[in-house]
């Protein structure tokens, strides 16, 4: 590039073109950018929560339906997970795809039982009465979490699709920036899982 | 409906015959007509295609390419149409409302009069204003920053596919079934209680679309920050790529609050919830809230490119370097900041107090000093420039006039109390249009004009042009300056039946100016005709106007690479610079370039899209189950691809590079 800069002798017109060949890998910045388009989702339904979240219409309410005990099981499993997805980038970083894939097998083991924990929870609210249709509390509830939930599937999903590729393909260029943006997708989902278990459930039960 | 078998209820949900228009009234005529024209058109079409044997070569060149530039181009053709859609319906609206006075009830029953301005509302915003600026930025943006195409160009495929998913949705409605009754927002509880089709077709035609739109605010976003030429600092970068930044960043944090507000909306009417009912807790000013914290910043998603295009045309059309380029980019990033905190000016009349209510009317009126900045900035750039007089410059000055008129009447909305009398009234109609119509369609026609050479290498016909320019520019007011006068009298909007007659010669000039824009519009096409099909004539070289920025630089129409090398930029106006400084055209040393390869997987996506708005809309559930697994699974097969690049030969380059448009400006016009 340094024949571009303007040179002050008058004979020789600056050069305004390079020969060589300009590269550009905008991938992780653009998924990056996707997961504050996906927090303006999420933040849309926490300002629902907070706004409809004391809403009972005479039905059941928070500090009723909550089940803490099983919440703290529920937030250790998808927090482990995101510790366990570290190693696994940690194991990339090394090039040892074996542990890598083991770690990443882990890591969407524990996502898959917290979404089945979840499912479980949907299910005994549902069966005790507790249905999205009975109030603006529960259709807040319900919706703000399953959304959680849908992603953490999403990631799960896309997960196994990416171990196959891994197993397939190696740790190309290509599979190790796939890696990077479900790495950062999974990290993203347990900040948003803090504000949901701190904001929707223990405040919930406070207020 | 009652005694189909549960079989048929299966397969076709809530379809039947019924919901087509096949009844003896007029309402049903009308739109019997309309299928008649479309199936006519549609049928000529596709037997024109056909019979010159086209239908290979339109996917291979334009349905799976991932070119920003053919994109662009799809997005303006695909808007050009839905204005004809969306003028159809103003149309109809204004010879209703000039007739149905006392004991005439008019031509359109309710229920069809509220359908017509919930699409025409619709359709304007999302199938025509963003489909316009897409177009524009996709085609002008990563040629003036000289890049080969955009950040992710697949994805822009795709998001094209998705808006034509929306606007088939939208389209459909019209046949099959009906449109939503509740206003181009949706607003509950009219939306939550709406039986029928229409506010389905609604929501998915606009989930769809909107999810289009997203991605290609992510793709412009990382396109502009990561794929500059070399020596393009952000304070280098041409005024309308600065513009395409803002709106797309605005597009990243909007959209998703339309996505949610939408989805709730949907959850309401499909599964029983309760967000905004309005008993069991929910709040209907939850959605009015959410919506317009979309909304307004919308507009300004609308505007923003097309300050950016007058920027790009004054100063080429005055011969000018910008006036005040600096403040023209803090104003258009204030602009960008402020359009986030006014969405309560949609409804002082919420009663959220005088304290939230001055809030908002004063960071609203604070959002006319960049946008009066702007105005200044153009015309000091005109002033004692050597201006010429050429139809985009004309759509220019013809905005600075229409626009600040506008934003004056926007400022008087901006008073709360006085707000309270104008609140949803003809005023309030008379004000978005006049800042719709006079600062987007406006600009859009400017930079039609002022693109369309660099697209196809000749120019549009300037006859035409000013033909149509004049017809907009008095037919905007006189159709619309009575609705100033009659929403100051209060009359409200969305009647479709009055009873004053002192009011009736109000509507009818109002009509007659509707007819007056029709003749732009015919006019507009009748240039393009013209044009089109004297190419020959109309020729020029490949920097008709004396461009001052990159995509001036280079053949007209573009290679498919754009720039054969990456340009290096030195200074702000960098084509300008390039003329000054001797710039000499390589001519040898061309390299292979890597190019991405087309896709067919936005087209399927596309169209599963389709299967699946229209299913969730009859309820279908087979059809809509399984359109979704589809797409699921198309879009994981699409991963399995790495083999997304093809290389363009040098030799190929190299000929390209000889034989392209370099004509100077001026050559090649032989009339």
């Amino acid at each position: 590039m340094n024949t571009t800069v303007a040179d002050m002798h008058p004979p020789a017109p600056p050069v305004f073109y390079t020969r060589e060949e300009v590269h550009h890998n905008g991938t992780l910045l653009g998924f990056w950018i996707y997961l504050m388009s996906d927090l303006f989702i999420f933040a849309s339904l926490f300002a629902c929560n907070a706004v409809l979240g004391t809403n009972y219409a005479g039905g059941p309410t928070a500090s009723e339906v909550f089940d803490l005990p099983g919440l703290a099981i529920n937030t250790a499993l998808l927090l482990v997970s995101s510790v366990t997805f570290g190693f696994a980038m940690l194991e990339m970083a090394r090039q040892r795809k074996r542990a890598m894939l083991i770690w990443l097998a882990v890591s969407g083991l524990l996502a898959a039982a917290f979404v089945g924990l979840e499912i479980h929870e949907f299910a005994t609210m549902i069966a005790e009465g507790a249905t999205p249709e009975r109030s603006a509390f529960l259709s807040s509830f319900f919706t703000l979490v399953g959304t959680h939930g849908l992603h953490v599937t999403v990631g799960v999903i896309w997960l196994i699709v990416l171990m196959v590729q891994l197993g397939q393909f190696g740790l190309t260029e290509a599979n190790i920036r796939r890696l990077r943006c479900l790495s950062m997708f999974w990290h993203f989902l347990d900040l948003v899982w803090v504000g949901v278990f701190s904001y929707v459930y223990l405040v919930g039960v406070l207020r | 409906m009652d005694h189909r078998s549960e079989i048929w209820n299966f397969l076709l949900g809530n379809l039947s015959l019924k919901v087509l228009p096949l009844h003896n009234t007029l309402e049903d005529r009308i739109l019997q007509v309309t299928f008649a024209v479309v199936a006519i058109s549609g049928l000529a079409i596709f037997g024109w295609v056909t019979v010159k044997r086209r239908w290979g070569y339109l996917w291979r060149e334009w349905f799976t390419t991932v070119d920003h530039k053919k994109l662009g181009i799809m997005y303006m053709i695909l808007a050009t149409v839905m204005l004809l859609r969306g003028f159809t319906d103003a149309i109809m609206m204004r010879i209703q409302q000039a007739t149905a006075f006392g004991a005439n009830m008019g031509y359109l029953p309710p229920t069809h009069y509220d359908q017509i301005f919930t699409a025409h509302g619709a359709i304007m915003i999302f199938f025509v204003a963003m489909a316009y600026i897409v177009g524009l930025m996709n085609y002008v943006m990563p040629t003036q920053i000289g890049a080969r195409d955009v950040a992710f160009p697949f994805l822009n495929n795709l998001s094209f596919w998705l808006t034509v998913s929306g606007v088939m949705l939208f389209m459909t409605s019209l046949f099959v079934g009906s449109f939503s009754r509740a206003g181009w927002l949706g607003y509950p509880p009219v939306s939550e209680y709406q039986l029928g089709s229409g506010v389905d077709y609604y929501i998915w035609g606009l989930q769809l679309s909107g999810l289009g739109t997203l991605l290609t605010g992510i793709n412009f976003v990382v396109t502009i920050l990561k794929m500059r030429a070399p020596g393009m600092s952000l304070m280098k970068m041409p005024m309308f790529t600065w513009t395409s930044l803002c709106t797309s960043g605005l597009i990243v944090v909007t959209f998703p609050i339309l996505t949610a507000a939408l989805f709730l909306l949907s959850l309401d009417r499909y599964v029983g919830t309760h967000f905004f009912t309005n008993d069991l807790g929910g709040n209907v000013m939850m959605y009015i809230n959410l919506i317009w914290i979309w909304g307004h910043p919308e507009v300004y998603i609308l505007i923003l490119p097309l300050f950016g295009v007058f920027s790009e045309i004054v100063a080429t059309f005055s011969g000018k370097r910008l006036f005040g380029y600096s403040s023209m980019v803090y104003a258009t990033v204030s602009i960008m900041i402020l359009s986030y905190l006014v969405w309560l000016h949609h409804f002082f009349t919420m009663g959220s107090g005088p304290d939230v209510n001055s809030f908002f009317a004063l960071t609203t009126m604070m959002i006319s000093i960049p946008t009066g900045v702007k105005i200044f900035n153009w015309l000091f750039t005109m002033y004692r420039g050597r201006v010429r007089f050429d139809v985009p410059m004309l759509w220019t000055m013809g905005f600075l006039f229409t626009f600040t008129i506008g934003g004056m009447t926007g400022v008087m909305l901006s008073v709360a109390p006085a707000d309270f009398l104008l609140h949803n009234s003809l005023f309030l109609v008379a004000h978005f249009h006049n800042v719709i119509i006079g600062g987007v369609v406006f600009g859009v026609f400017a930079g039609i004009n002022y693109w369309f050479p660099k697209a196809f290498g000749f120019q549009l016909d300037p006859f035409w042009g000013k033909a149509s320019f004049w017809f907009w520019q008095i037919g905007f007011w006189v159709a619309f300056g009575p609705l100033y006068v009659l929403g100051l009298m209060g009359v409200t909007r969305r009647l479709s039946h009055f009873e004053d007659p002192s009011l009736q010669i109000w509507f009818v000039i109002a009509a007659f100016g509707a007819f007056l824009i029709l003749l732009g519009i015919l006019s507009f096409l009748m240039q393009l005709y013209v044009s089109i099909r004297h190419r020959e004539r109309y020729a020029v070289g490949h920097d008709p106007w004396g461009g001052r920025t990159l995509e001036w630089s280079t053949s007209s129409p573009p290679p498919p690479y754009n720039f054969a090398f990456t340009p290096v930029v030195r200074e702000r106006d960098a084509w300008t610079d390039m003329k000054e400084h001797g710039y000499v055209r390589p001519r040898d040393g061309f390299q292979p370039i890597h190019m991405p390869k087309n896709s067919a997987t936005g087209v399927w996506i596309g169209l599963l899209g389709f299967a699946f708005g229209f299913g969730m809309t009859w309820y279908i559930w087979w059809l809509a189950v399984a359109s979704f697994v589809g797409i699921v699974a198309v879009a994981i097969g699409h991963t399995f691809n790495y083999h997304r690049e093809e290389t363009i030969p040098a030799e190929d380059v190299k000929q390209f590079e000889h034989t392209g448009n370099w004509k100077p400006a001026g050559e090649g016009a032989s009339a």
